[in-house]
Formats: structure tokens, sequence, C-alpha cells
């Protein structure tokens, strides 16, 4: 399996959680996936719905879920992920990241420290652990030549 | 006939089907139907216990069934089901 990403998505998602930063934030990637070659196109920001510790916490509405899958649908997408943020913490997925895990879906963990994203991982749930998987990011002349 | 939204990470159980189409009365019923006719879904639907995952939501249209009358939720004809896995994480 291959992973990818636009260079522009992911400025994207840089902008998005640095925004947010002290608290958590959180969306929805989407793309193509051709046999096991997966390339991330698209985003969606959505709201952390969290009520405990937005800091610490993100949680998504079920209906922004369902909007993100309609939106995938019509354009012919498909939901490949989520992103987030850990301010001030390594992007590495704890157990509350591990009991929420979906199969399938890539979890973009981004490290948020002091208002600036400076790492940024991806994962993969397998056989009930997160592992981490490597990507690559597609420059403007890539995208076009997609 | 009641649609039953698959989500995507479900799908590969599911026949890469997105959505399927059951006979029932009220929710447990369309549930069941589902994953009778895919029963590689049961463990990521149901818990040991055989109740709905405490991390599956099951929306009628736009209404969480727990605000309703949950499971026993009655259905009528055209009725649109969705599967949708609670998203949720953080940073400790």
């Amino acid at each position: 399996m291959s992973t990818s990403i636009q260079q522009d998505i992911l400025t994207k998602i840089e902008t998005h959680l640095e925004a947010a930063y002290p608290n958590e934030a959180c969306g929805f990637l989407l793309g193509s996936q051709i046999r096991k070659k997966r390339i991330i196109t698209h985003l969606i920001e959505v709201e952390n719905r969290s009520t405990e510790n937005q800091r610490r916490r993100f949680v998504i509405d079920p209906l922004d879920y369902m909007k993100a899958e309609r939106f995938a649908a019509k354009e012919g997408l498909t939901l490949l992920g989520i992103y987030h943020s850990h301010p001030d913490h390594p992007a590495i997925p704890s157990v509350h990241d591990l009991e929420y895990a979906q199969q399938f879906f890539s979890y973009f963990i981004h490290r948020i420290a002091a208002g600036k994203m400076t790492d940024s991982r991806s994962y993969r749930l397998l056989d009930g652990k997160f592992i981490e998987e490597k990507f690559t990011i597609l420059d403007l002349k890539e995208q076009i030549q997609l | 006939m009641i649609t039953i939204f698959i989500p995507t990470p479900l799908r590969r159980f599911a026949a890469e089907q997105a959505k399927v189409n059951v006979n029932a009365k009220n929710v447990a019923e369309a549930i069941r139907s589902l994953t009778s006719i895919h029963p590689s879904l049961t463990p990521y639907i149901y818990d040991e216990a055989e109740l709905i995952r405490k991390h599956v939501r099951i929306y009628l249209g736009e209404d969480d069934i727990r605000e309703k009358d949950g499971i026993n939720t009655l259905l009528k004809e055209g009725d649109e089901l969705s599967i949708i896995p609670a998203i949720a994480g953080g940073s400790i």
C-alpha cells in the first residue's frame, strides 16, 4: 500500500490546525484508491465537537460524517481518512485515538508545537494496533501529471 | 424497502456496497437483515452481548435512533438508515 497527499492539502491542514491551536482540530481526507495506491486530493474541515477538553480531545459529529460520505459519493471520491492535531504533543496515536480507530482509514496526526506544525505522520489500523504508514507529498507538477 | 447506508470502512465486509436494501419493521430487524446478508459485518456492528457496539451510531434520516426508541424505532417504507462510526480521539 502506498499513500500520497497533495502538497496543497497538507498546507490547508497546516493552516487549519495552527489556527485552532492550542485546541485540537480535525477533518476528513478524501481522494482515490486504485488497488494499493491511495492518493489524498481533498479535505473537509469539521468542527471539533468535544465537550470535554478541546486541548486534548476531538470529536466529530455523526452528521458531519454523513455529510463527508455524501460529498465523497457526489464527487466520485473515497473517504480515506481523518486528520487531527496533537497540540504540544508528539504525532503519535494515543490510547484514545486507538479506541476509536477504524480499519481502512489513514489517520494523519500532526504535532503543533507552540502554534506551528512541526511533524506529520500517518497510521493505519492493523490487527488492533496502529502501524505507521509512510506517505509521499505530491508537489503541483506531480499533481498535474496525475 | 429500507435502505441502509454502509460507511466506507465497513464496505469491504458488505461486498463493497455503499447501500443495502432490506425489508424490516424496525431498526433491530433491519440491522439483523443486513448482517444476515453480509455476516462479515456482524462483529463490527454488534458487541459480544449482541448489543449495538458502543462506538457505532445508527441514524434514521438525520436523527440518532438513541433519541427515538433505539433499536425498537419503527420504520416505514422508503426510510434510510445510516451506520456511522464514532470518530474521536485526542493527544493523551
